[in-house]
């Protein structure tokens, strides 16, 4: 398979800092069309492997390709591909959403239609208002709005609903569902794992600068790591197995002690319960905080 | 698209959020204005000033040094903290993740201060001709002087800042390190002290930084035969002011062009 096959390909991807590692030894493909959710905890690696992927930093080491081209090379033509929903900043909104969507758009070769972009992301009302007067969620909108303006190929979402309602949320989920099925393919950082679950094909989980997991949302962590789990109290503390007949297990539990267990849970792993197995796994983490940003 | 395209696209918009920004219109805009009444108000008491035979009124006097410190201010001042603020706010950063070309970002950001820069020196013109009845000289070849003078000392001053945007460690410590230093310049160059008052070690320094050399230039339009005297070797060294300020601008040029980063260096 050739670079041009994947959307984005990651080998070996080295960052250091002085002698700390941020980033050591990530390795991963994204698919042209593909969601990649990138999950991990602060400070494990995430935003540096982005930044290094959106041309923002040089990697020290390792392979990268991002559509077809070195990202510590890429040119004007190359950024028209992207669109960047940065983690959000602090800009002094003095334009309103038109004016700086209509700004940013005569940017791009060839952007999406600014009235569009604004009802897509449902600002219609806030249109004439500046950025610096929005709620925090609304401006997220404006950011989310600017990166898909310019009807990039390659869009990267860092924590884009940070500072949403739920019903806000929804929309926003609404809203990527629309771009992957115009074929816009996506590298997602959340830490709200269920958006992940709702909207990645593939998940990456990084911590600690290096790569615990990797796979389907449906599949990561392994098969075992999705077996339900009872948890229950007895006389002589609390017990947890994993079991695929959980029902069968309590049976036996309530036959043995012949009353209703202590404490009884039965849990079917979410993605989140995977998710921090896998990040608790692997810690402890060296002190990698100082380099989060 | 090309690079002039865009960089005419970012003048518009510029130009917009700079007459939308309180805070550069009072300090940047403004200044020269607020400086210029108040030592008119100040020293108008001691009566004309000058030397024999070419005596004017204060309000004449300040009149080319506050033009001399908008251009100064709309450059130096406005682009330094300016940019530090969008370093450290994530504008640069979001422009970084577009197509714009970073030149046509400095030619949005020259092309502003030029804007801006321009309006200031006829508003200044304006005032001090309608509201402290100064007289404006009348021979084309002082106005060309002023031209000259106005456009290299507006692209040096807006080179030196974006030059100098690179030295605040934060958005937030811009204000505290560009103000003073502008402030600084403005008294050791002739702007609101009488410049034949500086003692001469005084002026042989500021002779170092480019607002010394506007406001001379300045002077030598707006002020009458017979003031060249007070300056040093008592001429108005227009060649002078043409090398010094061409100095800088390479020095800003290549300054901006090195250290200009859409982010923060790399720890």
């Amino acid at each position: 398979m050739t670079t041009n096959d994947v959307a984005v390909r990651v080998r070996d991807l080295q960052k250091t800092y002085g002698r700390k590692a941020a980033v050591d030894g990530v390795s991963f493909d994204i698919h042209h069309g593909e969601t990649f959710a990138l999950l991990g905890p602060n400070g494990a690696g995430k935003s540096t492997t982005i930044e290094i992927l959106e041309g923002y930093r040089i990697r020290t080491g390792g392979d990268a390709h991002v559509l077809g081209v070195d990202p510590a090379k890429g040119g004007l033509d190359w950024k028209a591909r992207l669109g960047i929903v940065l983690q959000s900043t602090g800009e002094t909104g003095l334009l309103t959403v038109a004016e700086q969507l209509r700004h940013f758009a005569s940017l791009y070769p060839n952007p999406r239609d600014v009235d569009e972009v604004i009802a897509a992301v449902g600002l219609e009302a806030q249109a004439k208002t500046r950025i610096g007067k929005l709620s925090g969620g609304q401006q997220r909108r404006v950011d989310v709005a600017l990166g898909i303006i310019g009807r990039p190929e390659l869009l990267f979402l860092d924590e884009p609903t940070t500072g949403f309602d739920p019903e806000a949320r929804q929309q926003f989920w609404g809203l990527i569902r629309r771009l992957k099925a115009e074929g816009v393919t996506i590298l997602l950082t959340t830490h709200y794992i269920e958006e992940a679950a709702q909207l990645a094909d593939r998940a990456g989980v990084i911590a600690g600068g290096g790569l615990v997991a990797l796979g389907g949302v449906d599949e990561i962590g392994g098969a075992d790591a999705r077996v339900p789990l009872v948890r229950w109290t007895d006389g002589t503390g609390s017990h947890e197995q994993r079991t695929e007949e959980p029902g069968l297990l309590v049976a036996s539990l309530v036959g043995s002690l012949g009353r209703e267990p202590d404490g009884l849970e039965v849990i079917r792993p979410s993605l989140e319960d995977v998710y921090l197995q896998l990040v608790r796994a692997a810690e402890p983490v060296p002190a990698r905080e100082e380099v989060a940003a | 698209m090309s690079i002039a395209t865009l960089g005419a696209a970012r003048i518009a918009t510029e130009t917009k959020t700079y007459f939308r920004s309180p805070d550069t219109l009072f300090f940047t805009f403004f200044f020269p204005f607020v400086m210029l009444a108040i030592f008119t108000a100040a020293f108008s008491a001691q009566g004309e000033v000058g030397p024999p035979g070419a005596e004017i009124t204060i309000g004449a006097y300040y009149l080319p040094g506050m033009i001399a410190a908008g251009i100064l201010l709309s450059g130096v001042q406005n682009l330094a903290v300016d940019i530090a603020l969008e370093k450290g706010n994530g504008t640069l950063k979001r422009l970084g993740s577009t197509p714009l070309s970073p030149m046509s970002y400095f030619i949005g950001k020259i092309g502003q201060v030029f804007v801006t820069g321009a309006l200031q020196a006829a508003l200044l013109l304006l005032a001090g001709r309608l509201v402290l009845g100064i007289e404006l000289p009348t021979e084309p070849g002082k106005w060309v002087t002023f031209a000259w003078v106005f456009v290299l000392g507006l692209v040096t001053s807006a080179l030196v800042g974006i030059a100098l945007s690179a030295l605040p460690r934060s958005g937030k410590s811009a204000t505290a390190v560009v103000i003073p230093t502008v402030l600084l310049l403005q008294f050791m160059s002739g702007v609101y002290l009488q410049w034949n008052m500086l003692p001469s070690w005084l002026q042989e320094i500021a002779g170092l930084f480019p607002l010394k050399w506007i406001a001379q230039g300045m002077r030598s339009v707006f002020l009458p035969e017979g003031w060249e005297v007070l300056e040093q070797n008592e001429s108005w060294n227009l060649a002078g002011i043409a090398i010094a300020l061409a100095i800088w601008l390479v020095v800003g040029l290549v300054l901006s062009r090195v250290t200009f980063r859409w982010i923060r260096r790399d720890a």
